[in-house]
C-alpha cells in the first residue's frame, strides 16, 4: 500500500486484527442496512445503517452538522479517535461515510482494505456481540465544500469542458440501455450520461478479493482515459455512494488534488427537464 | 454480552453465473450453523439478495429466487 499517494488512509486485515479493540479505534461497518452485521461483524466493530443513519432521506441531503456530531458522539468517537471503516460492496457505502467525515473534517479516519469480503473469505473471526458505547462529545468542522459538487457547477463546468467528468456506473446505464443496476428499481425518467463523461465503472478499480489495484494500475486506468491530476475532476454514479468509492481511490490512493464527489449524480441529472444527455458508448 | 457468539466463516465459495438474462456474482459461506448467501449483478456489483438457511443450497435457493424476480423487472432500451 505504500506506493499510494496517501496509504495513510488505508489498513489492512492485520491492522484491523491488531488494532481493533485499541481504546482510541473505533472500527465501523457500513452498509445500506445492517443485516450482515446482524449475522456477524468484526469483533469490536458498531454498525452504521446509510439508509437511515448517514442520509437526511427528508431533505435528501448528507447530515447536518448537528446531526454528524451526534451520530460521532452516538458512536463512541471523538475529534482523536481513529475510525476504520468497512463494508460490503467492496466498501461503496464505508466509502461514503468516509466522504462525509472528510467534510466534516474527521482527522484520522480509514478504510479496510478489501472489506466485508475480503475478512470472510480470509476466514477471519465474527462476533455477534454489540459493543457497549460510550457517548463522547464531538465538534464538527464546518463542511468542506471543495470534497462535494452541486449541480449547478456540474451543469457551468461540464457545459464550458473544464472539469473531467467520471461516471463510474456500468457501461449499460452510461449508454442509456438500462436506467438503474439490474434488478434494482428505476429512479430516472431517462436513461445515458452527462455529455462529456468517460465511463470508468468503479469495479475496475479493485482486485478480485475486493482490495484496491496497484498505484501503477490505477494510474494507469485514470490517466488511460484522460483523467489526469491537472484538470478538475467531478466524479458521479447514481446516488453517490459509488462515485464515492472512486472519489476516495483519485483524492487519496492517486493524491489529484481536485476531486469532488457529485452524489446528486444520475438521480438528479437523469430526471432534469431539458439537460443534456449523452447515450453512446464510452 | 450474553448471547453474543465468536464465529468464524468457513467454507466461502464465489461464483458467477447467468440468471434471468443477467451475469449475478454468487456468494456463500456459513457462519456457525447457519449458511449464508447473497447475490450481485456483476455489473455494478450491487447486492440484490441475502438467503440463510441450515444448508447451502437453502440459502441460495432463497437468495436465487428473490434475486430472479427482481432481475426479471429489469427493462432495456435502445442505444446509440
Amino acid at each position: 500500500m505504500t506506493d499510494y499517494a496517501h496509504p495513510e488512509f488505508l489498513v489492512d486485515l492485520d491492522w484491523v486484527a491488531a488494532h481493533g479493540m485499541d481504546p482510541k479505534v473505533r472500527v465501523v461497518e457500513v452498509d445500506v442496512d445492517t443485516s450482515a452485521y446482524d449475522q456477524g461483524h468484526i469483533p469490536g466493530a458498531i454498525a452504521w445503517n446509510w439508509t437511515n443513519q448517514l442520509c437526511d432521506t427528508v431533505r435528501r441531503e448528507i447530515l447536518s452538522k448537528t446531526e454528524f456530531e451526534r451520530l460521532m458522539s452516538e458512536s463512541g468517537i471523538d475529534n482523536d479517535t481513529t475510525v476504520i471503516l468497512y463494508g460490503d460492496n467492496n466498501n461503496w457505502f464505508a466509502a461514503w461515510a468516509l466522504w462525509q467525515m472528510k467534510i466534516y473534517g474527521h482527522r484520522d479516519v480509514r478504510l479496510m482494505n478489501g472489506g466485508r469480503k475480503k475478512w470472510l473469505e480470509a476466514g477471519r473471526p465474527l462476533t455477534t456481540e454489540v459493543p457497549t458505547v460510550v457517548k463522547t462529545t464531538y465538534t464538527a468542522q464546518e463542511p468542506d465544500l471543495s470534497l462535494r459538487a452541486f449541480l449547478p457547477e456540474v451543469q457551468q463546468k461540464s457545459a464550458a469542458r473544464v472539469v473531467r467528468l467520471v461516471d463510474v456506473r456500468s457501461p449499460d446505464e452510461f449508454t442509456g440501455k438500462i436506467l438503474a443496476p439490474p434488478g434494482l428499481p428505476e429512479t430516472c425518467q431517462r436513461g445515458g450520461h452527462i455529455p462529456g463523461a468517460q465511463n470508468i465503472p468503479w469495479g475496475l478499480a479493485c482486485n478480485e478479493d475486493g482490495t484496491f489495484k496497484s498505484a501503477d494500475e490505477l494510474k494507469a486506468l485514470y490517466t488511460g482515459k484522460g483523467i489526469t491530476p491537472d484538470m478538475p475532476v467531478i466524479a458521479y454514479c447514481r446516488i453517490g455512494e459509488r462515485s464515492s468509492h472512486t472519489w476516495f481511490v483519485l483524492k487519496y490512493l492517486l493524491g489529484y488534488p481536485d476531486v469532488k464527489n457529485y452524489d446528486g449524480s444520475w438521480t438528479e441529472w437523469g430526471n432534469l427537464v431539458g439537460a443534456p444527455i449523452e447515450k453512446m458508448a464510452a | 454480552m450474553s448471547g453474543a457468539q465468536s464465529l468464524r466463516p468457513e467454507d466461502y465459495q464465489r461464483r458467477q453465473e447467468t440468471l434471468a438474462g443477467w451475469p449475478v456474482g454468487i456468494v456463500s459461506y456459513r457462519i456457525g450453523d447457519r449458511y449464508h448467501c447473497q447475490v450481485d449483478n456483476v455489473s455494478p456489483g450491487a447486492r440484490l439478495a441475502r438467503g440463510e438457511g441450515a444448508s447451502r443450497e437453502e440459502a441460495e435457493r432463497q437468495a436465487l429466487d428473490k434475486a430472479r424476480e427482481m432481475l426479471a423487472r429489469t427493462r432495456t432500451f435502445p442505444t446509440g
